[in-house]
């Protein structure tokens, strides 16, 4: 990254959306479904999956189609071909798996409306070509998953003592039920965002130190 | 009449749509720095729900289920949304200068809120009439300007408090939703179902 720091290879654009720019931790973006489904990591995984599906192929087509959608009704259109993989995911995922699918209710549609994806559209892939875009979109796709699993895991560890279904503990853990209740959704992602900013400041102040010490020692 | 009167009190206060159902959140975190963004957005937000849940019952009542396209449903419901929105912010344009100060900027954001959305599609799944339907749209708008105006008014106390560093921004906001969300848990017993 120090080399090409002004303009970034496909590989940063792949890594950025794990931990730079998490849509999550950094953008605060795609709340709704963050915390509406990830009263349990199973449900958290298949709605990442979902999500990513529809990001990276609607980020394909965008970027794809980027000199042929005309300036003023680009929302419109990116919105279309957003709410065209929703339906194909959503469908899909009916044939596939229908406990899922109305585990998850009305948060499958509702992927249309997750900010996050119509952002990477607007932001991103209507101005990059194909290669870049897809890499973005896999990266961020990747880092919004990784933050519903991370969310998930812990609401339903802490909520249920299971993970995936399984016991962790024995007989004796008294499961937290508030966690797997709204407010639990609310406290766990505040906290998550808490450990995100505490260990970039740790970082931003080790970064600084050194910076201190090799200007002392010249 | 009661019927009406309990879906009211079910979306306000039991089924927050913000606070229980986790719809709405990216305007509940995004606009509620200033008490007065909150409530402008509050007021739109109302307006273009209602607006929406009664023509996205009409489009899938008189569209979509006799012709059999029932799978097009996302793609009709956000395409209705929009053109609301369009067509509201046309005519608050033309007929109230004074209002459209104070709503215009909100409306296009409206769009990808997903409780607009939330609302149309929970309507078709819980098999809501025509007032029904509007009615909870109403509520649902209603709760979540409720919400919204008292996470703002919080907001701006957090704002001049003394937070630790690693706390600020999202992360404290985060946690009082959490806090306003047990609160609101109080209300589970007030309406069966």
């Amino acid at each position: 990254m120090a080399t090409h720091s002004n303009k970034p290879t496909a590989y940063d654009e792949l890594l950025k959306g794990l931990w730079r720019d998490n849509p999550v931790f950094v953008q605060v973006l795609g709340m709704c479904p963050m915390l509406a489904v990830t009263n349990s990591a199973f449900n958290a995984v298949v709605m990442g999956l979902a999500t990513f599906f529809v990001l990276v192929g609607s980020s394909l087509l965008v970027s794809a189609l980027r000199q042929w959608i005309p300036r003023p009704v680009r929302i419109s259109v990116y919105v279309i071909i957003i709410a065209t993989f929703v339906t194909v995911a959503d469908y899909t995922l009916l044939a596939l798996l229908p406990a899922a699918h109305k585990e998850l209710g009305a948060f499958l549609p509702l992927i249309v409306a997750n900010c996050m994806i119509l952002g990477r559209q607007e932001a991103f892939a209507s101005k990059h070509t194909v290669k870049f875009a897809l890499m973005d979109a896999i990266g961020m796709a990747s880092g919004f998953m990784l933050a519903l699993f991370a969310l998930g895991s812990v609401r339903e560890i802490l909520g249920e003592g299971k993970l995936f279904g399984l016991a962790l503990f024995g007989d004796h853990f008294e499961p937290w039920v508030i966690m797997i209740l709204p407010p639990g959704g609310f406290l766990t992602l505040g906290l998550l965002l808490l450990i995100f900013n505490w260990v970039t400041e740790r970082k931003r102040e080790f970064l600084a130190q050194v910076a201190e010490q090799q200007a002392g020692n010249r | 009449m009661a019927e009406y009167a309990l879906i009211l009190i079910s979306t306000v206060l039991v089924n927050n749509f913000v606070l229980v159902k986790f719809l709405g959140l990216c305007p509940f975190m995004g606009v509620s720095r200033k008490l007065e963004t909150a409530t402008g957005m509050g007021l739109a937000t109302t307006f273009v729900l209602t607006l929406s849940s009664i023509c996205s019952y009409l489009v899938n009542e008189y569209l979509l289920a006799p012709l059999g396209l029932e799978f097009l449903r996302t793609i009709a419901f956000i395409l209705v949304i929009a053109v609301v929105v369009q067509f509201t912010e046309m005519v608050v344009h033309k007929t109230s200068p004074l209002l459209y100060q104070v709503l215009g900027i909100f409306l296009p954001l409206i769009t990808t809120n997903c409780a607009v959305l939330g609302v149309a599609l929970l309507n078709t799944q819980t098999e809501h009439g025509f007032l029904e339907s509007a009615v909870y749209g109403f509520g649902a708008a209603a709760g979540f300007s409720m919400v919204l105006i008292l996470f703002a008014a919080m907001r701006e106390r957090i704002a001049v408090a003394d937070v630790p560093v690693v706390f600020r921004g999202p992360a404290i906001a985060l946690v009082t939703a959490g806090l306003m969300s047990m609160a609101f848990m109080g209300f589970a017993g007030l309406v069966k179902g």
